[in-house]
């Protein structure tokens, strides 16, 4: 990996054009004729003047500098960095769908409507729910749409709720979203063993709570055993069980969570369904629900009559929409691909491998790393640094190390109630070599946490930026390119 | 770790120092060095009024944030604008240069509810 | 399990050998914690998989019951633009998409770089101090916008001009829900088409947030945004400027110098394709001092220990993983790609590119307004000025006019009853570089000869 490189800014040289704009082939207006010229800029200060050569060379040399998941293994828990396959984006790039208006007219996209509503049965088939939208641009949206849901559910029958139960192991944006939709959240801790215990819930559940938010697996990669259990408390008085679905790479085609008495659910095609990630995005987040909250699902919803498929735009108890039109398009062309190219038995193998995966990376670290929960994981193990800190060695330190010898780290220091977590996901799509050659850098780095820990703290040297100082970035904020004064 | 024996300590790791008619209260070292560097602090304005136990301002490092807790309750006579302008100070100066707010107190009565350093030291120790 | 499954690696030998290191005698002991009775029954209902090469001639069937092939006048917040080569070469470089949000910056640089040189263009066409790395699009960026100026102002009553978007007036309508607030709307001028400032003064009151505007504004006008900030200013309240065509922004005056607090928009313009509505991309820039209150993700520059320039994730404990329900949004990814491609597409044109790109957008729309306003029975429906988008009056029905015009093979714009029910005559045309003079002859010829029948 090669070091980083000049600004875009600082290879500007004034009057150097890049790619012009096409040929005036009508009359040219004179912009100044036909609006007012106080309301007209001259110039766009600092913008770049570069040649289309150097572009190119520019974002070249950025890509190398630059980490994915076809660079090397990618374990970071939480986010499923599976496989990207190539053909999604052969699909996602076909004229008939990249170069479709969102305005056409529904009889000019009866292809995008058919591929939206075969997705929503495959989605719906998967997790075992009643009706689904793909209209969330990402799992968070997701989240705020269903808890919306959740709030005016209750806000028609007049009885609005204030409170939502959240796990003290829940993702960040659970809370978050929560509090968008003008819920107060009431902490649970998990046992000692790592599970949500029906016990707990029972002591906090009441009429004011509106909804349990749960993950399953749970952060810590655990199957939530007394799921069922759990639901019937919640259910009893009268709330609904979210869960969220970063997880759901650990259960297709082994069990589905509508039966285990969720009611919401919201999905990140950009885990699950192979679609890139994208460097932070853009994701989908579709979320599924029970029939009991089907009619407050997103506006418009793709509806089929016959062999035509149409857009129903009726407002009715609908929380109205989250963005404008109809989601992220083009990941649900990748997400469909990939079902299509993976099929039942293969969407039910990729559960089963990346849980044989998870286990065992498990099995084989647990001498080397302190495994806080010894038990079986679905599709990922979290490990902490309390054996390496006997040597001032923290997971930072692993992670950093871990760079050096090629690989991308885990996710760190998530889940909260974990110190010094080190969650490792390894996903299906890596080989037995792969991981292999993992469990083995992994030892060997908890062998240099033992006898020579300066190599992990100068971590890494090997990527051409060494660690970076974010209290600087922090103090002094510098947030985009001035022009030299 | 230090905890000076002339101060009072709270559980949500504020410290108080009595002036006469009026108190300084800061974060303590324990907090400081649990935070990491920090980068950022936000203080109500003078002459705003501030109620035991509720919050009164945010301090941040790169990857944590906490709130702050008045110890006590009552008028905010001075704020610590230096502290506010460089936040590392309260990394080297706890107890000294940054301090947050001095406070003009409505019930003297509170201060006997505060710990000694003695106790407040136990119970970082338990808290760890 | 079969030998041959798309994208797993495991043979049966492999999942023989894994299961004996872990000492188990089949992948079906680790399935144990999931209760008996949740067990999927069987398989589930979904068809078995399809070669890579079926999947596509499957895909592309589908693609094929679309219609792309016909000329388009289609905008109202996505619009058809040329994008260089380059871009989707670029994005095509797996150290880019297949990489995740930045959290390990001495592996992400490529990433932390471009994204930074975006938040610079961005604040560079918007005229403002900052701005984030992306939201998911331009109406839920303009959401998140009015949630910021609430938290800004202390505030709760929200404005919105009536001539901003429909679905982005809806999308805050949602966003407000858990507020228990709903946006009041502030009137368009029926004769020029751009929001009436002189109605500020009855709805902007001191317990207003924020006034939200579009420009150019739905119908295409050109909006007097200087006035309108005044205004809003006066009362203390904060001016949102929305813009979804931003290239507008290369030859209007910048929202940050006429008096904007917070300029969003969608950047989709900006290399990213039309795709049925998404992926977008939210752009949003406001100034310094409101920093600590906008969300998403930002990048800053910073140093490494050996003392070179290099890039980070900043100002985190904004954000939900730190802050969780006290976190200024729930959102956690940026929309990157696209964010990236729209870089790549602004540093492909350049300052002499975009510029003129933005005035040939204006002088193809500005024939054509003229060419059919001379058309009998077609007049422009507005009198403020416009940039690549206007709304034209037909005196007749508009839904046989499209329809005719689509035989042509021209999709004639957007009719704007569904939403405006007062708007039945009017449809919203959008004009870019995309459409050839020979196009839009053809549309006017067309529309004469309709408009000769429809007599």
């Amino acid at each position: 990996m090669k070091q980083t490189t000049k600004l875009i800014f600082e290879l500007s040289h004034k009057g150097r054009v890049g790619i012009e704009a096409p040929h005036h082939d009508i009359p040219k207006a004179v912009p100044d004729k036909k609006i007012n010229s106080a309301f007209l800029r001259n110039d766009i200060e600092g913008f770049p003047e570069v040649s289309e050569g150097e572009v190119l060379r520019h974002y070249t040399r950025l890509s190398d500098a630059n980490f994915g998941v076809d660079n090397g293994f990618y374990p970071l828990g939480s986010c499923t960095m599976k496989y990207n396959p190539r053909v999604n984006e052969v699909t996602a790039r076909l004229e008939g769908f990249a170069g479709l208006h969102p305005y056409q007219d529904t009889t000019l996209t009866q292809g995008a409507l058919e591929l939206i509503s075969e997705l929503e049965d495959d989605l719906l088939e998967i997790t075992g729910m009643d009706a689904v939208t793909l209209q969330p641009a990402a799992g968070a949206q997701g989240e705020l749409c269903g808890m919306l849901m959740v709030a005016k559910y209750f806000k028609d029958k007049g009885k609005p709720r204030r409170k939502v139960i959240i796990p003290d192991t829940a993702h960040g944006t659970n809370p978050a979203s929560c509090n968008l939709a003008g819920f107060d959240v009431v902490r649970v801790a998990s046992g000692k063993d790592g599970y949500l215990t029906a016990e707990s819930i029972k002591k906090i559940m009441d009429r004011d709570t509106a909804a349990l938010m749960l993950t399953n697996p749970n952060t810590l990669g655990l199957f939530e055993e007394d799921i069922e259990e759990i639901a019937r408390i919640v259910h009893a008085k009268g709330g609904f069980v979210y869960c969220d679905g970063a997880n759901l790479n650990a259960l297709m085609g082994i069990a589905r969570l509508g039966e285990m008495g969720v009611d919401l659910i919201q999905l990140n095609l950009h885990k699950t369904f192979s679609t890139p990630h994208g460097g932070g995005g853009p994701g989908s987040g579709p979320l599924a629900v029970k029939k009991k909250l089907a009619p407050y699902l997103p506006i418009p919803r793709v509806k089929r009559r016959g062999r035509k498929f149409t857009l129903d735009h009726t407002k009715g108890k609908s929380i109205g929409r989250l963005k404008a039109f109809y989601g992220n398009f083009s990941i649900m062309v990748r997400a469909y691909t990939y079902i299509k190219r993976m099929g039942v038995e293969g969407l039910t193998a990729v559960s089963k491998m990346a849980i044989l995966n998870a286990n065992y990376i498990k099995e084989a670290l647990k001498k080397d790393y302190h495994l806080p929960f010894d038990t079986t994981c679905m599709h990922e193990a979290v490990f902490t640094d309390k054996l390496q800190n006997v040597d001032n060695v923290t997971t930072l330190d692993v992670a950093k190390r871990l760079i050096d010898y090629g690989y991308h780290p885990p996710t760190i220091y998530f889940p909260l109630v974990v110190d010094g977590a080190i969650m490792i996901e390894p996903t299906e799509t890596e080989s037995v070599e792969t991981i292999d050659a993992f469990i083995a850098t992994m030892k060997v780095i908890a062998e240099e946490a033992r006898t020579t820990p300066k190599l992990l703290k100068d971590a890494p040297t090997t990527t051409g930026t060494f660690r970076v100082d974010e209290t600087g970035a922090a103090r002094t904020p510098i947030l985009r390119w001035l022009p030299e004064k | 770790m230090e905890f000076p024996e002339d101060l009072k300590y709270t559980k949500e790791h504020e410290w108080v120092r009595e002036d006469g008619d009026t108190v300084t209260i800061g974060i303590t070292d324990y907090a400081q060095d649990s935070l990491g560097d920090v980068v950022y602090v936000e203080l109500p304005e003078a002459d705003s009024t501030i109620t035991s136990g509720d919050t009164f301002g945010v301090v941040e490092s790169v990857k944590a944030v906490s709130d702050l807790y008045a110890p006590v309750s009552g008028t905010v006579t001075e704020v610590n604008d230096a502290v506010v302008d460089s936040p590392e100070s309260i990394n080297d100066e706890p107890y000294g240069d940054a301090w947050l707010l001095k406070i003009e107190l409505s019930d003297a009565g509170e201060l006997d509810g505060l710990m000694t350093a003695e106790d407040y030291k136990a119970y970082t120790e338990e808290e760890k | 399990m079969k030998s041959a499954l798309p994208y797993i690696p495991h043979t049966e030998d492999d999942i023989k050998k894994m299961c004996e290191a872990i000492g188990i005698a089949s992948v079906e002991e680790l399935l144990k914690p999931i209760p008996a009775s949740l067990r999927v029954d069987g398989a589930l209902d979904i068809k078995a998989g399809l070669s890579e090469q079926e999947t596509l001639a499957r895909l592309k069937e589908l693609s094929e019951k679309n219609t792309t092939t016909k000329a388009s006048f289609l905008g109202g917040g996505s619009y058809n633009h040329y994008s260089p080569s380059v871009v989707d070469h670029l994005l095509l470089r797996s150290e880019f998409f297949t990489s995740y949000t930045p959290y390990q910056p001495e592996l992400s640089q490529g990433t932390l770089q471009a994204i930074f040189e975006y938040q610079t263009l961005i604040c560079q066409l918007t005229g403002m101090e900052i701005s984030n790395s992306s939201l998911y699009d331009g109406a839920s960026a303009t959401a998140e916008a009015v949630l910021m100026a609430r938290r800004l102002t202390r505030r709760g009553k929200v404005v919105v001009s009536s001539a901003l978007h429909p679905e982005y007036r809806d999308t805050i309508e949602t966003y407000l829900l858990g507020f228990n607030e709903e946006p009041t709307e502030l009137a368009y001028c029926t004769e020029a088409g751009s929001t009436i400032a002189k109605s500020i003064d009855s709805v902007v009151d001191e317990e207003t947030a924020c006034l939200v505007v579009q420009h150019p504004n739905f119908f295409g006008s050109i909006e007097d945004i200087k006035t309108l900030a005044e205004k809003v200013h006066a009362k203390g309240a904060l001016l949102i400027v929305v813009t979804t065509e931003a290239l507008s922004l290369a030859l209007l005056k910048p929202p940050g110098e006429l008096g904007a607090d917070i300029a969003v928009g969608e950047a989709q313009s900006f290399g990213n394709p039309v795709s049925f509505g998404g992926p977008y991309i939210g752009y949003m820039a406001t100034k310094q001092k409101h920093i600590r209150q906008l969300p998403g993700r930002i990048i800053g520059e910073t140093k490494d220990t050996k003392g070179k320039r290099s890039f980070c994730l900043t100002f985190a404990t904004r954000e939900q993983h730190i802050r969780r329900e006290k976190a200024t949004s729930n959102i956690c990814t940026n929309q990157g790609l696209s964010a990236l491609a729209s870089a790549i597409y602004l540093n492909s044109l350049g300052k002499a590119g975009l510029m003129d790109l933005a005035r040939l957008n204006l002088s193809k729309a500005e024939y054509l307004k003229n060419e059919l306003s001379e058309i009998a029975g077609i007049t422009a429906t507005f009198t403020a000025p416009t940039f690549n988008e206007f709304t034209i009056t037909i005196d007749g029905d508009t839904e046989k006019f499209l329809k005719q015009l689509s035989k042509k093979k021209i999709i004639g714009g957007l009719g704007l009853k569904r939403f405006y029910p007062s708007l039945n005559h009017q449809i919203l045309i959008a004009v870019t570089e995309m459409n050839s003079k020979a196009e839009l002859d053809t549309f006017i010829e067309t529309a004469s000869e309709i408009m000769g029948n429809l007599k």
